[in-house]
């Protein structure tokens, strides 16, 4: 019996690229730092993202529960809507600001839902980087049109 | 003479005809994976794993899986049973519908190589990046780091993980992503984020907060129905992000 078992580190990468099987290379060196891919700097973004979503979803179940109730349950519900109902609630600012807060709050809430269901199922980089620049378009536009319209409505136009 | 003669064998054990349907890829010979359908008799207690030897043995020699103890300890013999992620040597034939063909196929996420065989680097890779040892502080001590009971229980579950890769394959996020940590990579950050005697917390922490670390985690628990170990892991992944919003 040999005193010293063939352990790992007699065998030289040498020897066993000359051995009969074909050794495939993390055989040979399990590097230990083998860049899966460069990991993107310290940022606290996918954190925060994931607390706001906790913290928006909360908010939003009141601000929409309040909001269907006011619009379509109490005196009168949806049949009293019109444009005059519309410009009596904006001229208060409580009310505004209810508004620009469920339109932001949705909004950032949906988008970064939808930014974390496209990279679950898009596979390709292409796809993704496509899909969420159309998304990101879209919440925009819809975030800076409706902010405006909720500051800039003027009553008189009725 | 033999043990065997004065075994009384009850009479319930009857072997019952099973069709097995494996998974079966040669990549020398075959364009792409395919189904193929092997009838074993088999007893109820049977594990899948004495199946896929036996098919190996008596019918079909080229059929390739990995296994080693066939105890449930070395986890090597991870595959997809019936859907759903198993090891072969823990799961008895009479826990699984027969009247069906039994399908057996290789993990989902990491490349194949031959029938039930992948590659596990990938797996393993992620792995190695949480730095999964203890990483001390201060002088070496003199006589043994010491550690409460409860400083130790709030660990002990995820000192219990094999590295099968039953949780990681069955993930839907990895499915799609592998560059996501997956789940045994963070039940093996886990296991050293909350060792009292460890100094590498920090740093571990700060992995699993990149892009590809905990935040992936969607919360569907397949991971935890998986676990042939019973590790809760996705209360692993809950508490490591909760270390992580509390860290201060
Ligand atoms: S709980 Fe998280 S890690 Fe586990 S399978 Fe689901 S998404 Fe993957
Ligand atoms: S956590 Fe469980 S399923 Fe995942 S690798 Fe460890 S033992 Fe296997
Ligand atoms: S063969 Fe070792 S775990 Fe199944």
């Amino acid at each position: 019996m040999s005193e010293t078992l063939p352990g790992s580190a007699d065998i030289e990468p040498d020897d066993l690229k000359a051995a009969r099987v074909p050794v495939p290379p993390q055989a040979i060196a399990p590097a230990l730092a083998q860049p899966r891919s460069k990991r993107s700097g310290r940022s606290n973004f996918e954190l925060y993202s994931w607390i706001f979503m906790r913290v928006s979803g909360i908010v939003l179940v009141f601000l929409v529960l309040g909001h269907l109730l006011i619009m379509n349950i109490l005196d009168g519900g949806v049949q009293r809507i019109n444009f005059a109902f519309v410009a009596g609630r904006w001229s208060s600012p409580f009310w505004q600001v209810w508004d620009l807060l469920q339109l932001w709050l949705a909004m950032l809430h949906g988008t970064n839902g939808l930014r974390t269901v496209i990279n679950d199922y898009a596979e390709k980089p292409r796809t993704r980087f496509w899909l969420q620049t159309i998304l990101y378009v879209a919440a925009v536009f819809t975030v800076v049109l409706g902010t405006l319209v909720i500051f800039t409505f003027d009553p008189s136009i009725g | 003479m033999s043990a065997t003669d004065t075994l009384e064998v009850d009479p319930a054990l009857r072997t019952v005809d099973v069709t097995f349907r494996l998974h079966r890829y040669n990549p020398e010979t075959d364009a792409a994976p395919h189904w193929e359908d092997y009838v074993v008799a088999c007893l109820p207690t049977d594990r899948v794993l004495t199946v896929l030897q036996k098919i190996k043995d008596e019918i079909d020699g080229t059929l390739t899986f990995r296994r080693s103890c066939a105890h449930g300890i070395c986890g090597s013999d991870a595959m997809r049973i019936n859907g759903r992620n198993r090891l072969a040597c823990k799961t008895l034939v009479k826990d699984l519908n027969v009247r069906k063909p039994v399908t057996v196929e290789a993990i989902k996420g990491l490349p194949l190589e031959k029938d039930m065989v992948v590659d596990m680097e990938p797996f393993f890779e992620a792995y190695r990046e949480v730095l999964p040892f203890l990483i001390p502080d201060g002088h070496e001590p003199t006589r043994e780091r010491l550690q409460s009971a409860e400083d130790r229980a709030t660990f002990d579950d995820t000192t219990k993980c094999i590295l099968c890769a039953c949780c990681t394959t069955s993930c839907p996020v990895f499915w799609t992503d592998s560059q996501y940590f997956g789940p045994a990579a963070i039940v093996g950050a886990h296991r050293f984020i909350f060792d009292s005697r460890d100094a590498g917390s920090a740093q571990r922490l700060e992995i699993l907060n990149s892009k590809e670390g905990v935040w992936r985690c969607r919360t569907t628990f397949n991971c935890t129905d998986a676990c042939p170990r019973g590790i809760e892991v996705t209360k692993a992944i809950q508490e490591v992000k909760r270390a992580l919003i509390f860290k201060g």
